[in-house]
């Protein structure tokens, strides 16, 4: 665990992506996070936990019950990396309310765990639209100037945070293609990708992303050195 | 089709037969019919009619030789009294079209000498309503597949409906054998066993190599089983098709030989023409189509086309209206062949074997011998051809052996009979070690399978409240929720087809189908794209649920598109041969232009040799290429590219894929290898080598198979098949989440175990380098040299994830941000954020 305040490691500090959105610096992080430095504040989106509880009970098919902890161990280290004050997650954290219900008590702990000492906002989202019995603020949107975090891009958009839509990003390159959860963005709206374990994605260049993001929309590869394209379509 | 002259049903004139004391007489019926016909009993159809009390007989005869009958005889000549209600014999072969086919040969002597005997086929195809009126009441003869028969046995009347089941036949049993098809299978005899314990079983088989390990599979473990020969027939005639113009150093397409092709079209009634995978089948079509001078009538018939296109070729060529047929293996079994009197064969057989029961269907006249043609598509295939011949002439098959039965295959038998009503774990036990492939199961390890069935088996226990199966208070199991038996039907079956598409023409309302590409493929198109389906060319439009969309172009030259096929097993044997071919000083035996082109290969590199190690490095494509001779066998050569990509990778020399046949491995990456020894290094291979096994790509398309047929991943759900989406989980993600938190899982030990069928121990590796030793002759050229250049169009890549993909990823990126210039925007960051919060 990093002493509050240190400084990140070199290793750390290539591991994202700096670029500027709507007036604020900010680094889009190679596990799919997002990072505001002067805001000390980190953004995920559609975490999906508890979808094995939700695949399991709907449809009798029972999957490696380890996302939650999985993705729980990389926003404890994006978390431990930059020391966020603020988390806010975007909405669709739990695959479902009954899923949210059904964590077990250890991850919730942990989850109780990051949340000490830390603003912690839960956006709603389509899949868990409603109260969670968690703690922290629970809100459909949320404005810090000069942007605003909501789960679903809407149609006025200016300095818009959002999910929802798992981008993802395929580049090809001598023979092989490399396809990765990628933030989008262009001047007016910024979509994260979905940070949960067990989830999948859509293509930029798919007809509903290539209708929301602007000609000059720009793609940002999540991995172990995040990289900067124009958006494939 | 016709009967006469034409031996389908395996009539053919044979030897007449003395009635000998001990031997079953015909009933008179079946005298009188064949005395009609001027026929007499083949010896050995009398012998399969004399031994029908056995509990298992195993029959090898070539095609044509009467098989069919030998293998129903008994069962008509049971049922010829009227007395049996219900079903008595049920068939079993791996093609649906089989099934149909063989109804149509018996039904015509059952009805042609009045016998009260109901025949009937069930296969995916048959519609839902005789579907239900079958299980309500059966036939006396059913013809089936592997995958009809699983699915009947897991509806809860099966007992009912196969109560008075006498009699199991196995067709084609040689090709059912060496697949998971095949095991599957074998537990659903297992199962019919138990519910009618005098059952007796019947494998009609082609030549093999090893008919005691098929005899072994056969049977009830441990019941024995006769193996009954039939005559051969004559020896087959094979030959290299003589071409006038030579064939080119690398490529699949023999394009080359087409003219020489075509000629042997006219100067034969039916032709077949090979091809070892569904692309190059279409190329060649393709090909022949735009030479076809004469407008001669050539078809096309290939897995991935669509099924009424397929049958509409086979109804075609039956009725004797074409004059050839390009193909893959699709028409490899069974189906009535006709008047097909030669059999080409594009490209080296991947194994002598299959080669040999290919051509054995040719010419069905049963006393001459069958006709074939081999045509290799480049130089060093010419070489491998005429190791194939040699081999053919000596006899000498060949084939791996089959291991034990996997246990994914078991996973899904266990469903299957939750599916079928509540169970006992320990009477299931039992019929599933009679199954022979299953004989040396432990107790533990099915406990593990029944887990895995029961909770997902995970070391997390999470899922007690939603549980697949549970036990009850007498100890039976049942299934949690009843409804999960739909589910399990709709996903039994052992063949792998995920990750197609359907590919249609594009209309408003559902176009046309043409067949299916794989979806790797598909994500590669943009629209404008043109590919190769069913030989005609078409432009991809777009993509719609699931759905290429396509339209009809003739103009632009079409990508290659690529299909999922049937994988061919390894041969070592004929990689052996080769290796010693070359220690020849000349090659009076081969064509004038391969012999120049070996012989070029020892001018400007060298000609391999036992003993030593020939390594080539040089760039190609934009990458650099290190090629390793080692004449392994393709697992070797496989398990060696795996291995040395580790070394590369650790070394920082940035491999980014392999590829390996029976003789050579080639390793593509951004820095060329200077130095090979270090790579060799025993220590350094072995070091790390679990963790870098794990993590491959071989691993992991091993794990998606097992786990797809095992139900952790499951391909069809009721909710897919009202949307036709598929909802499939990623089974990397899955793979990938098991080795970091549950590395003892019942999957990841399944498919070690399949992954390493296609590799060869440690040892091996070990043994091949202290043999070698310092003899490693290591050639640097700024070219690919004549012996490397097949290599570069071989399937079955495997591609590796390492620095390697980062650097390229960092250097596109780069190139593409300067392009679309949107490098240069960098608007200045503003002030502090303000919180603005509504509470």
């Amino acid at each position: 665990m990093l002493a509050p305040g240190a400084p990140m490691s070199d290793e750390q500090i290539m591991n994202c992506h700096e670029f500027t959105f709507a007036g604020a610096a900010l680094k889009a992080l190679g596990s799919g996070a997002l990072w505001w430095p002067d805001a000390a504040l980190l953004c995920v989106s559609d975490l999906h936990l508890g979808k094995s509880e939700r695949v399991a009970r709907r449809a009798g098919q029972s999957l490696p019950p380890y996302e939650t902890r999985d993705t729980l161990a990389r926003l404890a280290a994006d978390l431990a990396h930059t020391q966020a004050r603020t988390v806010i997650c975007l909405g669709d954290s739990f695959d479902d309310l009954t899923a949210a219900a059904a964590v077990p008590e250890d991850e919730r702990l942990w989850i109780t765990q990051l949340q000490a000492g830390r603003r912690w906002i839960w956006i709603e989202g389509n899949h868990d639209p409603g109260p969670l019995e968690f703690g922290g603020e629970h809100l459909q949107d949320i404005e810090v100037e000069p942007l605003v975090f909501r789960h679903i891009a809407s149609d006025q958009a200016e300095g818009e945070v959002s999910g929802h839509y798992h981008p993802k990003a395929a580049v090809r390159t001598r023979g092989r293609q490399i396809s990765r959860p990628a933030f989008l963005f262009d001047s007016k709206r910024l979509v994260l990708p979905a940070y949960g374990t067990y989830t999948g994605g859509l293509r930029s260049h798919s007809a509903v992303l290539r209708k929301l993001m602007g000609p000059k929309a720009l793609a940002i590869l999540t991995g172990p050195v995040p990289t900067c394209v124009p958006m494939p379509r | 089709m016709r009967i006469g002259a034409r031996h389908r049903t395996g009539l053919a004139p044979g030897r007449r037969s003395a009635i000998l004391p001990g031997m079953t007489t015909l009933p008179q019926i079946f005298h009188d019919w064949f005395a009609a016909k001027g026929w007499s009993i083949h010896p050995h159809q009398q012998q399969m009619l004399d031994r029908a009390a056995a509990p298992a007989l195993l029959l090898i005869a070539p095609t044509g030789g009467g098989k069919t009958l030998a293998g129903f005889l008994p069962t008509l000549v049971d049922l010829a009294a009227g007395s049996h209600d219900g079903l008595h014999t049920l068939y079993i072969s791996p093609l649906k079209a089989l099934a149909s086919d063989i109804k149509r040969n018996l039904t015509t002597p059952v009805s042609e000498m009045g016998l009260p005997i109901r025949i009937e086929d069930r296969t995916g195809d048959t519609p839902a309503s005789r579907k239900k009126r079958q299980r309500a009441d059966p036939p006396h003869i059913l013809l089936t597949t592997p995958e009809s028969l699983a699915l009947l046995t897991s509806y809860e009347d099966a007992p009912r409906m196969f109560r008075g089941l006498k009699r199991v036949v196995v067709d084609e049993i040689h090709a059912l054998a060496e697949s998971k098809r095949g095991d599957q299978l074998m537990l659903a005899l297992g199962r019919l066993q138990r519910l009618c314990p005098d059952l007796k079983r019947v494998g009609l088989s082609a030549t093999v190599e090893d008919p005691a390990a098929i005899a072994q599979q056969l049977a009830r473990h441990p019941d024995p089983c006769e193996i009954l020969l039939a005559d051969p027939g004559p020896a087959p005639d094979i030959s290299m098709l003589t071409t006038d113009e030579a064939p080119p150093w690398s490529g699949g397409g023999a394009a080359y030989a087409i003219p020489a092709v075509l000629d042997q079209i006219r100067q034969h009634k039916t032709t077949l023409i090979f091809h070892n995978t569904r692309a190059q089948a279409e190329i060649f079509f393709h090909n022949l189509w735009l030479a076809n001078e004469d407008s001669l009538p050539v078809g096309i018939h290939h897995g991935s086309l669509d099924r009424q296109q397929r049958e509409r070729v086979e109804g075609a060529m039956v009725r004797g209206e074409l004059r050839a047929i390009v193909c893959t293996g699709s028409l490899d079994l069974g189906i009535d062949w006709g008047d097909v009197d030669l059999v080409i064969q594009i490209g080296a057989p991947k194994n002598v074997k299959r080669l040999v029961q290919r051509i054995g269907r040719a010419n069905h006249r049963y006393n001459a011998p069958s006709k074939a043609l081999l045509v290799p598509a480049n130089r060093f295939e010419v070489v491998e051809c005429v190791a194939a011949l040699e081999a053919v002439r000596e006899g000498a098959l060949d084939g791996d052996p089959r291991g034990r039965g996997p246990r994914d295959v078991l996973c899904q038998h266990i469903l299957i009979t939750a599916a079928a009503g509540p169970f006992d774990a320990d009477a299931l036990y039992a019929e599933v070690t009679t199954v022979g492939a299953y004989a040396a199961l432990t107790r533990a390890e099915f406990d593990a399978c029944l887990d895995f069935c029961a909770t997902g088996g995970y070391a997390l226990r999470a899922y007690d409240q939603w549980q697949r199966l549970l036990q009850r208070a007498d100890g039976q199991w049942q299934l949690r929720d009843p409804r999960a038996g739909q589910q399990i039907r709709m996903n039994i079956g052992t063949i792998q087809d995920t990750d197609t598409l359907k590919v249609r023409l594009k209309r408003n309302r559902g176009g046309k189908p043409l067949g299916e590409v794989e979806e790797g493929f598909a994500a590669s198109l943009t629209p404008g794209d043109t590919f190769l389906i069913g030989g005609q060319i078409v432009r991809y439009e777009g993509l719609r649920e699931m759905t290429v969309e396509v339209s009809r172009n003739a103009a632009k030259k079409p990508k290659v598109a690529t299909f999922l096929g049937t994988k061919f097993a390894t041969s070592t044997q004929l990689s052996a041969r080769v290796i010693e071919m070359f220690q020849q000083e000349s090659w009076p035996e081969l064509p004038a232009h391969t012999a120049d082109w070996l012989q070029l290969q020892r001018e400007v590199s060298r000609l391999p040799e036992p003993g030593r190690l020939l390594i080539e490095s040089f760039p190609h494509d934009g990458r650099e290429q290190t090629v390793i001779y080692g004449f392994a066998g393709r697992n070797g050569q496989q398990t060696l590219g795996l291995l040395l990509t580790k070394r590369m990778e650790e070394m920082g020399l940035n491999p980014m894929g392999f590829v390996a046949t029976d003789y050579a491995t080639l390793i593509w990456g951004l820095t060329p290898v200077l130095n090979p020894a270090p790579l060799f290094e025993l220590d350094a291979l072995q070091d790390g080598l679990e963790t870098w096994l794990a993590g491959n790509a071989v691993m992991k398309r091993t794990f998606r198979a097992s786990a797809t047929i095992a139900g952790l991943i499951q391909r069809n759900t009721p909710a897919a098949r009202k949307t036709g989406r598929q909802a499939t989980f990623s089974s990397d993600i899955l793979y990938d989440t098991l080795q970091k938190y549950d590395p003892g899982h019942l999957h990841l030990d399944i498919t070690r175990e399949e992954a390493l069928r296609g590799l060869v121990d440690f040892g091996r590796i070990e043994e091949m380098a202290q043999r070698v030793g310092n003899r490693i002759d290591h050639i640097t050229l700024s070219r690919v040299t004549p012996l490397a250049a097949p290599l570069f169009l071989e399937m079955g890549r495997v591609p590796v994830k390492g620095a390697a993909e980062e650097k390229l990823l960092a250097e596109e990126a780069a190139r593409l941000m300067q392009t679309s210039g949107l490098a240069n925007i960098t608007p200045q960051p503003a002030s502090t954020p303000r919180w603005r919060v509504g509470y």
